[in-house]
Order: C-alpha cells, then sequence, then structure tokens
C-alpha cells in the first residue's frame, strides 16, 4: 500500500515538473514555426534591416528595423536610469536607513511590484503626456518641421519603464547588499574608511554579482513590457529619438494583431520570435550568471 | 542518483513527444476546434428552430462570397448569425479586394461579390447589380477647445500628410496638429486613406488600436484631430464638418458627406433572378436581425 503511495506522489511530482518544460518547449516550437516563414517571404534583410514598415500599402513594405532599435534603445534608457536610482535605493535600505524609515520605503517599493502595467500606462497617459507635450512645445517652439507627437514618445516610454524596473533592481540588489559579511564592513570601519567610502569601495563590490543579477531581470522586464508602453508611447513607427512618438517589439504585436491577414501576419509573428530571442539571450546570460555565482561561492 | 537519471530521461521523452505534438499538430487542433464550434452552431440553430418552426430551414447547400476586405467584420457576423438561423446552408466568404470580388463575380465562380465602392460603369455593363447593404461612415474629430469646425476635404489630406502642421493655417489658433489615427490593417484607417486618396501616405504622430483610444486621446490632447466610426462620436470631442457639411445619417445617406462608402454585395442580374440561397441571404440582411448585426458592427443601414 505505502509503495503504491509514494508511487503516484511521485507520478503526481514528475507530472507536474513535466509541464513546465512542455510548455516551454511547445511555445518554443511554435514561435519559430510560425516565425520563420515570414524570413523566407520577405526577405532577412529586408525584414530585419529594412526601415520602412507599410504593411498595407502596395507593393508592401515590411521592414522592422527602427522596432527592434526602438525597443532596444527604450529598454537601454530604461535601465540607464532605474539602476543607479534602484541601486542607491537599496544602498539606502540596507546600509544607511533607521529600522522604521527602512520599514516604510521597503513597503513602498513592494507595492510599486504589485501595480499593474496597465495602471502605470494610465497614470503616464493622463499625466505624463500632457506634460512632455508642454515640454516638446518649448523644445520645438520654431521647428515647424518636427512633427508634434501630443507628449506620446520615446521619453515618455522610458520614464515608465524606469520606474516599472525599480522593484525588481531594489528588491534583489537589498538582498544582495545584506548578505555582505559584517567582518569585511568592519575591516574596512577599522581600517579608517568613512561609511560612504565603505560602501563604495568594499559593499558594492562584494555584493556586486547579485547586482548584476537584478539589472538583468530589470532589462527583461523592460523588454517584454507591452500595456504601459502602448498607452504611452503613441505607436508610429518611427527612429526612436526622444520626442517621436515611436513602436516597441511588444507594442507592435498588441497593436496590429487583431486585424492583420497574410504575410502582414506571419511578420508580426517574426517580430514576436526577435522578441523571443531577446529574451531568451537575456535569460541565458542570467543563467551564467548564477552559475558564475554559485562556483566563486563555494 | 539512478532515480534522478530516469527523471530526466522522462522529461526528455516527454519534450520530444511534445516537439512532434506541435510540430504537426496545428492543422489539427483547428479542425477539432471548428467541428466544436460546429456542433454548437448546430445546437443553436435546433433552439431557433424550435422557437420559430416556420423559418425556411429546408433549405441547403452553401453561398460563395468574395471581396472587399473592409466588409470582413460584417460578413463574419452576419454569416454567423444567418448560419445559425438556417442549419442547412454554408457560407463562405473569401477577402480578396472588391476588384477581386466583381472579377469572380462576373466569371461566375462565386454568387455574391463584396465591394466597398459603388460599382463601376463596365462592371455594371457586365450585368452585376449593385445591392448597398450598409453604409459606413467616419467623422473627423478635434479637441473640445478647437476652433476650427469646417475643414475641405482638401485640407484634411494635407494635415494627414504632414504637409499642414499648424491650425492657424486653417483660421484657428496658432496650435500644432497632433495627427492621430489607427493602426496598419484597421478597416476605419482603410476607408479613411482610401476616400481621401492619401492611401499609405500618412504620417501619423500616434497609432491607436482602438476607437476608444483616439476618441479618449483626442480629447486630452490640445491640438488633436483623428477618425472614428460615425457612431461612437461623444460630446468629449468636437466634430468637424468635412466641405461644409456636417457628419450625420441623414447627410451620409443623402450622398453629401464625402467620409462614407457604401457596402455592396453584388449580384449577376437582380436579386430575384438569384436561386433561393441567395434571395434568402438577402431577406436576411434587410430583416430585423439582419439590421441588427449592421449596426452591431457600427455601419448605417441604407434606405
Amino acid at each position: 500500500m505505502n509503495k503504491v503511495i509514494e508511487k503516484t506522489a511521485k507520478m503526481i511530482f514528475l507530472i507536474c515538473a513535466i509541464t513546465g518544460v512542455l510548455a516551454v518547449v511547445s511555445i518554443t516550437v511554435y514561435m519559430f514555426i510560425k516565425g520563420t516563414p515570414a524570413l523566407k517571404n520577405v526577405g532577412i534583410a529586408e525584414l530585419l534591416f529594412g526601415n520602412v514598415w507599410k504593411p498595407t500599402a502596395n507593393p508592401p513594405a515590411y521592414g522592422i528595423a527602427y522596432i527592434i532599435l526602438s525597443s532596444i534603445i527604450g529598454t537601454f534608457m530604461a535601465v540607464l536610469i532605474g539602476i543607479p536610482v534602484g541601486l542607491l535605493t537599496a544602498v539606502f535600505l540596507s546600509e544607511l536607513a533607521g529600522k522604521k524609515i527602512a520599514t516604510i520605503v521597503g513597503g513602498a517599493v513592494e507595492l510599486l511590484a504589485a501595480i499593474p502595467s496597465v495602471i502605470y500606462g494610465l497614470i503616464g497617459m493622463m499625466v505624463l503626456n500632457p506634460f512632455l507635450y508642454k515640454l516638446e512645445l518649448l523644445v520645438f517652439k520654431n521647428k515647424p518641421e518636427h512633427q508634434f507627437t501630443g507628449g506620446a514618445n520615446l521619453l515618455a516610454a522610458i520614464i515608465v519603464l524606469a520606474i516599472m524596473i525599480l522593484p525588481t533592481v531594489i528588491s534583489i540588489s537589498t538582498s544582495s547588499l545584506k548578505l555582505v559579511p559584517g567582518n569585511i564592513k568592519n575591516a574596512s570601519f577599522a581600517l579608517g574608511a568613512t561609511k560612504i567610502q565603505t560602501i563604495f569601495k568594499v559593499i558594492i563590490p562584494a555584493a556586486k554579482s547579485g547586482i548584476l543579477t537584478g539589472v538583468v531581470l530589470g532589462i527583461g522586464r523592460a523588454l517584454g513590457e507591452a500595456m504601459a508602453i502602448n498607452m504611452v508611447a503613441g505607436g508610429s513607427v518611427n527612429v526612436p529619438l526622444p520626442f517621436n512618438s515611436v513602436r516597441f517589439l511588444t507594442t507592435q504585436l498588441v497593436s496590429e494583431m487583431s486585424y492583420s491577414s497574410g504575410v502582414h501576419r506571419q511578420v508580426l509573428f517574426t517580430v514576436g520570435l526577435v522578441l523571443f530571442i531577446f529574451i531568451m539571450i537575456i535569460n541565458f546570460i542570467l543563467l551564467k550568471m548564477r552559475r558564475r555565482d554559485v562556483m566563486t561561492n563555494a | 542518483m539512478r532515480n534522478k537519471k530516469r527523471i530526466i530521461a522522462a522529461v526528455l521523452v516527454a519534450s520530444t513527444f511534445a516537439f512532434g505534438l506541435t510540430g504537426c499538430g496545428s492543422s489539427k487542433t483547428e479542425t477539432a476546434d471548428n467541428n466544436a464550434t460546429q456542433t454548437e452552431d448546430d445546437a443553436n440553430t435546433e433552439t431557433t428552430d424550435e422557437a420559430d418552426a416556420d423559418t425556411g430551414s429546408d433549405l441547403t447547400g452553401s453561398i460563395s462570397l468574395a471581396g472587399s476586405t473592409s466588409m470582413e467584420k460584417l460578413c463574419e457576423a452576419m454569416s454567423e448569425s444567418f448560419m445559425n438561423k438556417y442549419e442547412g446552408i454554408t457560407v463562405t466568404a473569401e477577402y480578396t479586394g472588391s476588384g477581386a470580388g466583381l472579377e469572380s463575380l462576373a466569371a461566375g465562380s462565386i454568387d455574391i461579390g463584396n465591394a466597398s465602392r459603388g460599382l463601376k460603369d463596365e462592371e455594371k455593363a457586365q450585368g452585376e447589380v449593385e445591392n448597398v447593404v450598409a453604409i459606413d461612415g467616419i467623422a473627423v474629430i478635434a479637441d473640445k477647445d478647437n476652433k476650427v469646425v469646417d475643414i475641405t476635404s482638401d485640407d484634411l489630406g494635407k494635415i494627414y500628410k504632414g504637409e499642414i502642421t499648424n491650425w492657424s493655417d486653417l483660421g484657428g489658433e496658432d496650435q500644432s496638429i497632433v495627427v492621430l489615427g489607427r493602426e496598419a490593417g484597421s478597416g476605419t484607417r482603410d476607408a479613411f486613406e482610401e476616400l481621401l486618396e492619401i492611401k499609405d501616405q500618412c504620417n501619423y504622430a500616434q497609432e491607436l488600436d482602438s476607437t476608444g483610444a483616439v476618441l479618449a486621446k483626442v480629447a486630452t490632447t490640445p491640438g488633436a484631430i483623428g477618425y472614428v466610426s460615425l457612431d461612437v462620436v461623444d460630446d468629449t470631442v468636437s466634430e468637424v464638418k468635412l466641405n461644409g457639411v456636417e457628419p450625420s445619417e441623414e447627410k451620409i445617406k443623402a450622398g453629401e458627406y464625402m467620409l462614407s462608402r457604401p457596402f455592396v454585395m453584388a449580384t449577376k442580374g437582380e436579386i430575384s433572378e438569384q436561386n433561393d440561397l441567395v434571395k434568402t441571404w438577402f431577406d436576411y440582411i434587410k430583416s430585423d436581425e439582419g439590421k441588427e448585426v449592421i449596426k452591431n458592427v457600427g455601419l448605417i443601414i441604407p434606405d
């Protein structure tokens, strides 16, 4: 009897374990099957490096270069803003803040993580876009050749993304900073270093790999975000300049999937595949880093 | 250790299995889905049949339509509700473009040719009859504070091509124009660009993926201009007259408002000369149920 229970239990565990693997494998296969025909039909170079997106024109143009570029630049800039703010918050939480303040700030950060992306988008649309429109009117006051976007532009997307990746960066950095052994810190103090010197010269370098993990996870989050960007970034395919309305890989899928057909639809699947590959690369880097981390710790 | 190996092996086997399944399974699952919906439809039809026993559901056969891509939404909705009522009749529709649809009709390979424009004289000369089943109307909207209330269609085209960028050029305030529109593939965008003859020359500041989003953005962005289906315009935005004509059902039916187009289901010869299946189809479109479908997809019912 016991043996039977043991065996069934084991089976159930196995089935559960397989579910995840099955999902990943089938999604990967599906994306490649659906995403590759357009590469053949349109041509890899024209698709990936063409910069004209006119899927319904005659003849149609399916260049997604600006879309890929927007995703990369948008994510990169968001990370560039989000990382320093996130890291310094993490240092504050783990090293400088008193217990009371740490609880308040830490709680706020956790709440930030729990806010759904559509809310970020909504606030971006109602608050950020009008504000950026005023800025746009100021910056391009005497430049009629600029196309005014009403504040829905790359800058808006970057700001929203930067805020959205904060919780990821902060929570992972904080926990890795807290793991830095006290004796290293004390050694630094004993040598006469100030607190700030200790933080920048000793603690942050010691927690480096954990912080990097936070950075990579943040990149992944920013790259995969669709809803919020769709609401604030304008959605026209343009060169990714701060005050241009832009389209990301994710929003490309969201906005055109519903009415597309034929090659247009195939190309959208390819866009999905490109995004999928980017995310895979990010995760691969993450995996490598974790492995190295385990090895150096051991 | 041996157990571990076994589990790994099992996972590997399972994943290769999954590989095989997805590899050749996509079309299979689709057929299965179709069957499922079919039986569901059948079930629905039975209940409607019981409700009104006098529907002519003894008709069997199929009706084939082809033509305008813009009419896809209307055709899908209409044929779905039609096939719910007449279980013996299958409606197939292809979306090849207005011209191609009318050519197939002339060649006699289909029953009905869909066109999102009026028929040309040479098409009528081939015996094709223009049956207008619905009218598509588009309203141009601006934000509430905009002083410009009337635009010529020429200027509207120039705004969307990026040749006019300031409202002061049109007699309004010195305010830059924020050009809003729909995403590629949208039927509204298709109609708008086609009617103004600016197809794929437009330079949008924002491409939004729903009618609601266009309404909301126009309402909240000073200097914005946008276009939406006629039936959704509300008082958060101001409607712009085109060539002095306000967008309204009456003006569209009178043929005075230019941002509208007929949805034609052309037949070879008059409807009365068609077979019973096609007659039933047109009777259904003109019935209250058919009108309901037309209204639901945001179109105007012709007189």
